[in-house]
């Protein structure tokens, strides 16, 4: 049985938070899926980039944060210079992100990784993981 | 000429290869590549949330550095900093940007900052790729003791130099910046379609699995279009591209290895400097098999 | 002086915000003013008669009108003052509608004390209007028309035949333009040549038309009915009249090169036919790849010519010649797939577009494919469209179409061809479309709705990737194709810009020219006697094209039928007592319409454009323009500014071309602003004086702002330079008299910025209150020394 989605207020309130936090007319989008074919992570993700906007703007919190894709998003901006309406949807994959992390549930836990994961990382890919995926 | 430099955190760390080659080429072209005094880490990754302030406060303080530079006369009236690491790059300048454009929220950074003096919003940031172009690919030919002319190379470029649009160095969808260097070097570059695509970046930390495979995905394009050995100039995409074919060679048995190098240790070993400034035996995958192949090591 | 004042409710519109009676009073004690009426509707036959007959008993001499904007029935009641027996300048209108009861409906008390002062303002300007007439050019019947292309020719033919001597000018060396190029048109699928090809023959048939190929408008100058045109015509080498088409010529020619018209797909030689239905049809020497005009650096197509037709001794004519009305249809550019890199045009052979796929079907069906484009075939649309990345945002409107039509003739040419048409909304509004995108599904074309990413090519096949999601599926497709083509849109032709700048044709911000009103005049422009046909003003498909060229054809007829042309009295004009002879305003007229006569400057009314630039240079008061006099202008600042109270005061000079009609915008966009502003009317910014600027803050104004047109909109493009003159000026006064310059505020915007316009409104207001009033003391001194302050010593 197909899914039914309510349209409710709180549905437009959380469209209006992601598109506070992420700067980004999320109503724009035409929904041309340019952001889905440009991304490189794309076989990794649970829900298309375009989803992941229509998605938003019908407010399906649920669904989205507890998605892989806002995670899987390596913030590579391919989508960024394509998009025909010059969305950013680095930014509203970070703002769902956000919206998570903002409530202490941090993605990653450094005692819990690897011991020669860690040797073996340079800083760089350390600090860009605990930025992203820490509150 | 004397430049302020921003090295971040890799360059002095995993990757003194990158650096130590990269300032060895820029002293060869007459350019000075002065350490900031004190900085620290930039962030490394851009913060995208508008209400997010406080991740900024990092590479403005940077950028502050360098106006303390200039006023302690270690530079002379040079604004410019330069930076090795892609993701420095792109993180100092969208920070630098939104707040040259942003009179309201400069203010406000520069209220935060107490012992700092106030962000004038007057520093360039650009990338060491830039420097040499503007330094002309003339004179880094005249330089040339040893033509790459004996390598097949494929350039990579990743994400952060070239995206988003305002800060990238180059066309995002068409770049040539560094296939024009390397002709310049005297090297046969391959056709790349890859060149842009990302290696997956901080992905590497919690999914090394996807990491490999888009490095996997990556470098076997390149090979395709027989390049012998692939040059970055991001130490992230280095260690991905690098690193992690390990994981690749385990998944695909039939993958064979591919150098990846920093565009510096081929510049140095291109302007004929010693083999242990180019610091091929630090990268993971060796490039020294193929170079001596080539013949570019006999002298040793 | 007797004003008959009049209140319209509008059906509502007005009356449901402004409480009409409190208006009504506060009017009927003014000073002039014979009585106050209001009316439901005061457009209405009804409320015209009402107006009429009062004209007549009371003996009314002049009319205030508080209603709808001017732009909508200004026309109406100035035709009814003539009907009357007075002069149509002897009425203004106040515009309690648009400016206050759709902006302020939030706050009827405000919105009410803002109709009453419009009202008062306007009352205030027609004590001071004059019974002007109109003034009147004569005009003739003959007309330029700029490209020959379907429009260019459908505008020719029509006005032609209806007895108008027409140049037409065409910078290719055939007419035809694009339509010539295509194989079929949609959805009718009439082969696009056979139905060209006649309507090109009739034109040099036709003895009313002047037929000016190869030739490029060099220089525009006049007006409507004596507009001066220059022609440079290039030599084609080759004597249209003597050319059999025989083509032995192009046999003999050394030099090869690639065919533009055949989409670069194949060659044609430095001599050639431009196409098989080329009008004039004669052979063309293209001299840019010639060898040399000269029998001992090759010479063989001279000797070779039986028809003596080749002359290597021609050089550029320039051609002189007047006409009375202008038609623009220089038509489109395709767009340079090569601007989207990721799509790999002109780097991946098998990656084509729309135009190339057309010569390929127009080719095969001759039998002699330009091109190999195998079975499976991908189509990608918007490539150049609906795409903010490269700065055109719109829809190119034919893409679509022709996708589906390429389609259909593909699948029609080999039934087992693989189509698919990558696509992010099928548009198919026209006659007919609907189901001929229907036919296209039914052939079997696939439709999959999502914009291609990127194109890769298979290194050793040459075969290449598309990779897309398909946004209905949620899936991702990645898969090879033997051709992609890219349905590339349309831009305006390249040489818009310069034609833009010769006839000071303002352009939409797509970079099209701008119509004179979207609705009821598409097809005139702000200057009169000039029209657009075709795709130069907009993207369009060919029905659309030929039904515009027509339009044009009409409009133009209906113009030089007339035999006579009639426009606002919108002149400067001297006061010959005050001027002392000095001549700066000489200088300073862009169009040169300023002279002196004998001791004092005169104002040649045929060259006078009314911008009103002038005015700021003479010293003497001397200059002024009429409809917008400086006394009519000082009394409606007075109106604004006096009677203020406690309130701040943002005044607003609105130029008529683009911010007053923006004001209009934000009514019927219902778009809020701030009560406390009032706007007045003004031909152009540059109308407004340092004098007149001054005025207003001395008479209480918190802060002023200059709304105008962009310079490269503007009729006036001298406008914004002279305005920030003037303005710069006011500054340092300001800054003098330790008042703050950031009070006033001159830029430019465009008429769809509703947004931006309440926001300028908005921040003028909040400063206004933040500085609060300029103490009285520093207001009196404004207008002390004011001839030394804004033109030096000299002159005082």
């Amino acid at each position: 049985m197909s899914k039914m989605i309510d349209l409710s207020k709180e549905a437009d309130e959380f469209l209006k938070k992601i598109e506070e936090l992420s700067g980004e007319k999320i109503t724009s989008c035409i929904q041309c899926g340019i952001c889905s074919g440009s991304c490189p992570m794309i076989n990794e993700m649970d829900l298309t980039p375009a989803q992941i906007m229509l998605m938003t703007l019908l407010g399906q919190k649920e669904e989205l944060l507890k998605s892989k894709s806002i995670w899987i998003c390596a913030s590579c901006y391919t989508c960024t210079v394509r998009c025909p309406r010059e969305l950013d949807l680095s930014k509203v994959a970070e703002a769902l992100r956000q919206v998570k992390l903002r409530l202490s549930i941090d993605r990653i836990d450094i005692n819990k990784m690897d011991k020669a994961d860690l040797e073996e990382l340079p800083p760089i890919a350390l600090v860009s993981a605990f930025r992203k995926f820490t509150g | 000429m004397k430049i302020p430099y921003y090295p971040g955190c890799t360059l002095k760390t995993k990757a003194k290869n990158f650096e130590r080659s990269s300032i060895a080429v820029a002293e060869m072209l007459g350019v000075e590549l002065v350490e900031l005094p004190k900085w620290n880490c930039c962030g490394v990754v851009h913060s995208l949330t508008s209400d997010d302030l406080i991740h900024h406060l990092a590479p403005i303080r940077n950028l502050v550095r360098v106006q303390e530079m200039n006023e302690e006369k270690l530079v002379e009236d040079e604004f410019r900093l330069v930076t090795l690491c892609s993701m420095c790059y792109n993180t100092l300048k969208r920070s630098n940007l939104r707040f040259i454009e942003n009179y309201e929220e400069r203010e406000k950074i520069n209220s935060i900052m107490e012992r700092e003096e106030d962000y004038k919003g007057n520093v360039k940031v650009v990338h060491f790729l830039e420097i040499l172009r503007d330094i002309g690919y003339d004179k880094i030919s005249d330089k040339i003791k040893k033509p790459l002319d004996k390598l097949k190379i494929a350039v990579y470029y990743g994400c952060n130099l070239l995206r988003p649009k305002e800060v990238g160095i180059d066309d995002p969808e068409n770049p040539d910046i560094l296939e024009t260097l390397f002709e310049s070097l005297g090297a046969e570059v391959t056709l790349f379609p890859y060149k842009k695509m990302c290696c997956g970046s901080y992905q590497t930390v919690l999914d090394k699995e996807s990491v490999a495979d888009l490095t996997y995905n990556i470098l076997s394009n390149a090979k395709e279009h027989h390049a012998e050995i692939v040059v970055t100039s991001c130490p992230l995409c280095a260690f991905n591209l690098d690193n992690r074919q390990e994981i690749v060679r385990s998944k695909h048995s039939e993958f064979k290895a591919i150098p990846v190098v920093y565009f510096s240790q081929l510049m140095a070993l291109a302007f004929g400097l010693n083999i242990e400034i180019c610091g091929f035996d630090s990268n993971y995958i060796s490039a020294l098999p193929l170079l001596k192949k080539k013949g570019y090591l006999k002298n040793k | 002086m007797r004003i008959g004042v009049y209140v319209c409710h509008c059906g509502g519109n007005i009356s449901e915000v402004v409480n009409i009676d409190e208006v009504l009073n506060s009017l009927k004690n003014e000073h002039d003013v014979a009585f106050v009426k209001d009316h439901e509707h005061l457009c209405s036959k009804e409320g015209q008669e009402i107006i009429f007959n009062d004209i007549q008993e009371y003996k009314l001499d002049k009319i205030t009108i508080a209603a709808c904007s001017p732009q909508f029935q200004g026309p109406t009641f100035k035709t009814l003052m003539e009907r009357a027996g007075l002069s149509p300048y002897l009425m203004e209108m106040a515009n309690i509608r648009e400016q206050s009861a759709w902006v302020h409906y939030d706050d009827h008390k405000k919105a009410t004390d803002k109709a009453k002062e419009l009202t008062k303002m306007a009352i205030a300007k027609v004590r001071y209007n004059e019974p002007l007439s109109k003034y009147s050019i004569d005009i003739g019947k003959r007309t330029l028309i700029i490209g020959a292309g379907i429009a260019g020719i459908q505008a020719a033919l029509d006005l032609a035949d209806s007895g108008i001597k027409v140049y037409l000018v065409e910078k290719d060396p055939s007419i035809g333009g694009h339509m010539a190029q295509l194989s079929r048109t949609f959805p009718t699928e009439d082969c696009s040549a056979c139905i060209l090809s006649p309507k090109m023959a009739d034109v040099p048939e036709n003895p009313n038309i002047e037929l000016l190929t190869y030739g490029e408008i060099k220089d525009v100058s006049g007006y409507l009915g004596n507009f001066h045109i220059t022609v440079n015509r290039k030599p084609t080498y080759v004597d249209a009249e003597k050319c059999t088409a025989c083509g032995d010529c192009a046999d003999v020619c050394p030099v090869e090169l690639l065919n533009e018209y055949d989409g670069n797909l194949a060659t044609r030689k430095a001599i050639y036919l431009p196409t098989k239905i080329a009008v004039p049809h004669s052979y063309v020497l293209d001299t840019e790849h010639c060898l040399g005009l000269n029998p001992l650096a090759c010479g063989k197509c001279q000797e070779v010519c039986k028809a003596d037709a080749i002359n290597y001794d021609l050089y550029e004519e320039e051609i002189e010649f007047d006409v009375d009305t202008i038609i623009v249809a220089t038509g489109f550019e395709l767009f340079d797939a090569k601007e989207k890199p990721e799509y790999g045009f002109g780097k991946f052979k098998n990656v084509i577009d729309g135009m190339q796929m057309e010569r390929i079907i127009v080719s095969s069906a001759e039998g002699n494919p330009l091109k190999d484009i195998g079975k499976k075939i991908a189509y990608i649309q918007c490539i150049g469209s609906r795409d903010k990345q490269i700065g055109r945002p719109y829809c190119s409107r034919i893409c679509c179409m022709y996708a589906i039509k390429q389609a259909n003739l593909l699948k029609k040419g080999m039934p087992d061809r693989d189509i698919y048409i990558f696509y992010i909304d099928i548009r198919a509004f026209g006659k007919g479309f609907e189901e001929y995108y229907n036919t296209a599904q039914e052939n079997g074309v696939k439709f999959i709705r999502g914009k291609v990413a990127e194109l890769m090519e298979n290194p050793d096949t040459g075969k290449i990737i598309v990779k897309a999601e398909d946004t209905l599926n949620r899936q991702m497709i990645e898969t090879e194709f033997d051709t992609v083509v890219l349905s590339v849109g349309i831009g305006p032709s390249k040489t818009t810009e310069n034609i833009s700048n010769m006839l000071k044709l303002a352009r939409s911000s797509d970079g099209f020219l701008q119509e004179a009103h979207p609705k009821f005049k598409p097809v005139d422009t702000l200057v009169p006697g000039i029209f657009l046909a075709g795709t130069i003003q907009g993207p369009k498909d060919i029905p659309d094209t030929v039904s515009q060229a027509s339009g044009s054809a009409a409009r133009a007829i209906r113009l030089m039928n007339q035999g006579e042309y009639f426009f606002d009295p919108l002149l400067a004009f001297v006061d010959e007592e005050k001027c002392d002879g000095c001549g700066l305003c000489v200088d300073h007229c862009p169009y040169n319409a300023i002279s002196m006569a004998g001791k004092t400057a005169e104002v040649n009314t045929a060259f006078c454009s009314g911008c009103g630039s002038c005015i700021s240079y003479c010293p003497k008061d001397a200059l002024d323009l009429h409809l917008y006099t400086n006394k009519q202008l000082l009394e409606q600042i007075k109106e604004a500014v006096i009677n203020k109270g406690d309130e701040p005061r943002v005044l607003v000079f609105a130029d008529d071309m683009t911010a007053y009609r923006l004001a209009d915008n934000v009514g019927n966009a219902k778009g809020i602003y701030s009560p406390y502003s009032r706007i007045i009317k003004v031909p152009s910014s540059c109308r407004v004086t340092p004098k007149l600027l001054l005025q207003a803050f001395h008479y209480g104004a918190d802060s002023v702002l200059i709304l105008g047109t962009e310079t490269k909109s503007s009729p006036y493009p001298h406008c914004q330079e002279e305005i920030e003159r003037s303005v710069k000026i006011v500054h340092n006064i300001l800054k003098e008299n330790e008042i703050s310059d950031k009070r006033l505020f001159n830029t430019t915007i465009v008429t769809v910025m509703i947004k931006k316009f309440s926001g300028i409104i908005n921040t003028y207001t909040d400063l206004a209150k933040t500085l609060g009033p300029i103490p009285l003391e520093k207001r009196e001194k404004l207008l002390k020394d004011l001839g030394k302050k804004i033109f030096g010593g000299s002159h005082e």
